[in-house]
């Protein structure tokens, strides 16, 4: 496959390394080198919301609490997201090799990998990798567990606190924040919570050092990231790349010639436009995104793409927040009314207000993340909203 | 001593305890934030997010009932954009709610309704959902209705459910746009665990939880001349009917309470005290009795602790919860049923009135009595013992419908037979209370000295604390009762049905010998009963409970044993405490019910 302008990254799926060696390596560390080399590399948190890795296990690891966990959030739900399923399927040693790292910089004893309900097929091969894992960890007289929960469908138990809530067997709802999870999470204990990718992340920047990694990438996005392609393109797929480039260059890689939109970031993320392509950078000085890719060309309707990412979100709100709850109901039915001509179209003026207040009041992500995809299109699609 | 914050909220500065949440430092400053899922009794779920803040540095409005103080913390509660949230928030509830207001049991009592009233919501922003819902209504329960589309989804009355009660009989159910406030299966309430305490009815902030209401079917019979209608009041109704009809908390309103009765037209106002002391005399002789067979006859069968039986919220709890211990439960009727099997016999006679004639309503601060009422147990005297059961709230909305106004109304006097009363019947109404009027009695009747407190007040039973236990040394007995000198009495007090199962479970485990044991449903007792006038809270409950207490102290008579209607009953009806007549009148056994 040609790269004409992107640079293909192998950090995550490169199969030549020994787990035992990483770990005998890092345990040759002190837990500050190991912050310290996390913190250089720039690492952020790869399921979407970018919180610098280093940091969220320097936090953790501060807590007086004696009991902490690390938990591998798997629970990949996005829209349009299929990457850690790859990972784990591809490298999972490399997944649980960062979990054991993670918790000997915290100083936890268990971990927990959070499995998607919907991959449930991956739990037999994974269970006899995490027996492997497990082994190398005793050969290594190293006091760590790894346990694998499995999801049950649910889309908002990949948020945190309602992730700690299914895993305690409570139903999965948000938490209030705070208290955050670097003090109070699973069991009300210190936990730190990292997405599957950061986790390889982590234990590959333990393996080959932090500047490998900081050489990639800009100074607001460090490093390469594994990317699900999907939609109007004939080259969907997984792929790991460079962050920093351009919707443009993506577009030139994959487009199929006729791209109009490309959704970044899955139904919670941002739309761009054909017009914006050229100014918006991938990473987080311009659209973040947790790996979600969506191409759309000029056959696709954005009334449509709209109206089914609002669908997900009404069935797939935990229901108890006001503004999630109800709002996502209000603005499918908004958005309805106002292309059969039942309200006026000023009535998206009022609809954009109502997301606006979701996006500053919701309890959580979830909710606060729905305005994204709703302002992106409405804005920059208003035709198609209303013919 | 915990730390301190310093913060501005509008600008003014405030300082408070580190874990103040900002709600609670706004209320210090006499800030007003509107709320809707928060709750005094319960803990924060932060799901309504009407009480939403601006605070300097963050993007978001957090919800001020959840987000903690922190130092040099910059709040604003009411800029444009707050206004502009909360307005959008409240109209997204309406835009859910069924919003017939002038047709709803709570017009008039409703949070969501004032808030509607502050934020001046006249014409709907937002599409009206309603149409598109499947709303149900569970109208089932002869206590409770339950109607989906007047739901706000704060989950209040989860919270009470669980927190306060250990039910759990209501969950969340469904996500989404599909989520909504269910039972297990989605069974109706009548058919669940729950105990039709109906606290979350006290807590429902709009008419999704409502009692269901004998209003029409009581006027129809004070208009029908064929019947003769009496009412009994329960104790703790005299202590806060007022809240609704003008008065603040914590007065009492007996003489009033029994004006208005008798201005509705009631044929005869007669008083659940008097059969709280009947209650005392069964239930004291029974105890006294079984400790007899316990320490004497060395009866194996004997069931100790003996555990009263007053409260029919925490009866369903027993028969559901711990059915194997349904035999410890003392035998005796609650004071309301004992009430309605004598008025339809003895008081029946003694006014030479044809029973089938006699309608008996009863007004209580509790949701529960309606389905006690209902049970089939309770069909002695040959008829329904107690045809109608209203809640303090319903009283006070015929007091209201009859245009009467309460707070002018002289004071009267309760009528004859059935109506004289001590202070140790009017303590029913507060925890601690059955057992206090309890020890008063059995301890004179062992003894016969007076309970050796000052003044007859047993403080040891007497608090707000969920669990309390109190033992009492049985020194100087008469012969008659030789086999409890030197004996230490251990009782155990709880309220709330999570205390409940704190000492049932402590029983069960072996872990305490107790021989009496007081168990009210309700947090603070029938005070804080689920049929009181909304809001109850810790607050509103300690001054029903000093009032209580008031009115015992200011009683001639405050021992049960003295009713001098009780000698009479004894001496002209039952003939002794725990006799035959008394079986068949005062007296049942419950059943064990399913655990889901």
């Amino acid at each position: 496959m040609s790269y004409t302008n992107l640079k293909r990254v192998d950090l995550i799926f490169d199969q030549d390394f020994n787990p035992k060696e990483i770990i005998k390596n890092a345990w040759g560390k002190t837990n500050d080198q190991i912050i310290n080399e996390l913190l250089e590399s720039g690492l952020k948190g790869r399921g979407g919301a970018g919180f610098p890795t280093a940091l969220k296990w320097k936090y953790t690891a501060e807590q007086p609490e004696p009991d902490k966990y690390i938990i591998c959030n798997a629970d990949e739900g996005e829209p349009g997201t299929f990457k850690d399923r790859e990972i784990l399927f591809k490298v999972p040693q490399k997944v649980f090799g960062g979990m054991a790292v993670g918790a000997k910089v915290i100083g936890a004893k268990e971990g927990y990998l959070y499995l998607r309900g919907e991959y449930r097929f991956l739990l037999p091969e994974l269970e006899k990798q995490l027996d492997t894992f497990h082994t190398t960890l005793n050969e290594l007289k190293i006091d760590f567990n790894i346990k694998i929960i499995m999801g049950s469908g649910a889309y908002i138990c990949g948020e945190e606190s309602a992730l700690f809530e299914s895993m305690e067997g409570h139903r999965g709802e948000p938490r209030n924040k705070p208290p955050y999870p670097t003090v109070s999470g699973f069991r009300k204990k210190p936990t730190v919570i990292n997405n599957v990718e950061t986790l390889v992340y982590a234990f590959m920047i333990c393996k080959h050092g932090a500047r490998k990694f900081k050489e990639l990438g800009t100074a607001d996005s460090r490093g390469s990231k594994v990317f699900s392609i999907s939609g109007d393109t004939p080259k969907s797929g997984i792929y790991e790349l460079e962050l920093g480039m351009t919707v443009e260059q993506f577009v030139e890689e994959f487009g199929d010639g006729d791209t109009k939109a490309v959704q970044v970031g899955g139904a919670s993320g941002f739309c761009v436009p054909r017009k914006k392509f050229k100014d918006t950078i991938i990473g987080f000085e311009g659209v973040p995104t947790g790996g979600s890719m969506m191409l759309f060309n000029s056959s696709r309707s954005m009334y449509n793409v709209l109206h089914n990412y609002l669908e997900f979100f009404e069935e797939e709100s935990c229901g108890q927040c006001t503004p999630c709850r109800v709002g996502c109901q209000q603005l499918i039915r908004g958005i309805e009314a106002v292309k059969k001509g039942y309200k006026h179209t000023t009535y998206l003026e009022n609809l954009q207000r109502l997301a606006q207040t979701m996006k500053i009041t919701a309890k959580c992500g979830l909710g606060q993340s729905v305005a994204n995809s709703f302002f992106s299109i409405v804005e920059n699609f208003k035709e198609e909203m209303i013919y | 001593m915990s730390k301190k914050i310093n913060l501005k909220i509008d600008g003014i500065p405030v300082t408070v305890d580190e874990g103040t949440t900002i709600l609670k430092a706004a209320k210090e400053l006499n800030i007003h934030i509107p709320t809707l899922c928060y709750h005094d009794d319960l803990c924060i779920a932060g799901n309504c997010r009407v009480c939403v803040v601006e605070m300097k540095g963050s993007r978001n409005l957090p919800a001020s009932c959840a987000m903690p103080v922190s130092e040099g913390m910059e709040i604003m509660t009411n800029t444009l954009k707050v206004r502009t949230a909360r307005k959008h928030i409240i109209d997204l509830l309406l835009s859910e709610h069924n919003a017939k207001c002038t047709t709803c049991y709570k017009n008039g009592n409703c949070e969501l309704q004032n808030l509607a009233s502050e934020y001046k919501i006249s014409e709907p922003m937002f599409i009206d959902l309603v149409p598109h819902k499947h709303y149900q209504m569970d109208a089932y329960s002869p206590s409770i209705i339950k109607d989906d589309s007047k739901c706000v989804r704060c989950q209040r009355c989860v919270r009470t459910c669980e927190e306060l009660q250990h039910v759990s009989a209501l969950g969340v159910a469904y996500k989404g746009d599909k989520m909504k406030i269910s039972t297990f299966f989605e069974n109706p309430m009548f058919e669940v665990v729950c105990t039709n305490c109906g606290q979350c009815v006290n807590r429902c902030p709009t008419g999704a939880l409502v009692e269901r209401n004998y209003l029409d079917e009581v006027w129809a019979a004070i208009y029908d001349p064929d019947k003769h209608v009496v009412v009994q009041t329960a104790p703790a109704v005299r202590v806060a009917l007022g809240e609704d009809l003008g008065f603040d908390a914590g007065e009492i309103v007996t003489g009033k309470m029994v004006t208005a009765l008798k201005r509705l037209g009631f044929d005869s106002v007669l008083d659940t005290d008097f059969t709280a002391d009947l209650t005392i005399m069964e239930e004291g002789f029974e105890l006294l009795g079984r400790l007899k067979k316990a320490l004497v006859d060395k009866d194996p069968k004997v069931k100790l602790p003996m555990a009263t039986s007053c409260s029919p919220g925490w009866i369903k709890f027993i028969e559901h919860t711990y059915p194997e211990y349904l035999d410890n439960l003392s035998t005796c009727k609650s004071p309301q049923q004992m009430f309605g099997s004598l008025a339809k016999t003895y008081y029946a006679q003694k006014r030479n009135i044809d029973p089938s004639k006699i309608i008996s309503v009863s007004i209580m601060p509790c949701v529960a009595k309606k389905f006690e009422a209902d049970r089939p147990e309770m069909r002695s005297s040959g008829f329904k013992d107690v045809d109608y059961v209203l809640t303090t709230r319903e009283l006070a909305i015929m007091i209201k419908q009859a245009g009467l106004d309460f707070t002018a109304l002289p004071e009267s006097h309760y009528d004859s037979i059935m109506g004289e009363s001590t202070g140790a019947a009017v303590i029913f109404g507060a925890t601690g209370g059955v057992m206090e009027a309890a020890l008063r009695t059995a301890y004179e009747v062992v003894t016969g000295r007076e309970v050796p407190f000052n003044g007859l007040n047993i403080t040891p039973v007497r608090g707000m604390d969920g669990v309390r236990e109190a033992s009492i040394k049985i020194e100087g007995t008469t012969p008659d009762w030789k086999f409890l000198e030197g004996a230490e009495l251990k009782t155990v007090v709880a309220h709330g049905l999570v205390n409940a199962k704190k000492v049932m479970d402590s029983v069960r485990d072996g872990k305490s010998n107790y021989h009496f044991i007081e168990i009210m449903a309700c947090p603070g007792g029938c005070i804080g009963g689920g049929g009181q006038p909304i809001p109850t809270n810790m607050e509103i409950r300690k001054k029903r409970t000093e009032a209580i207490f008031r009115e015992d102290s200011g009683m001639k008579i405050r021992k049960s044993h003295e009713n001098p209607e009780v000698v009479a009953i004894y001496k002209e009806f039952l003939h002794e405490p725990n006799g035959h007549k008394s079986h068949e009148l005062l007296h049942t056994h419950y059943k064990a019910r399913h655990r889901y």
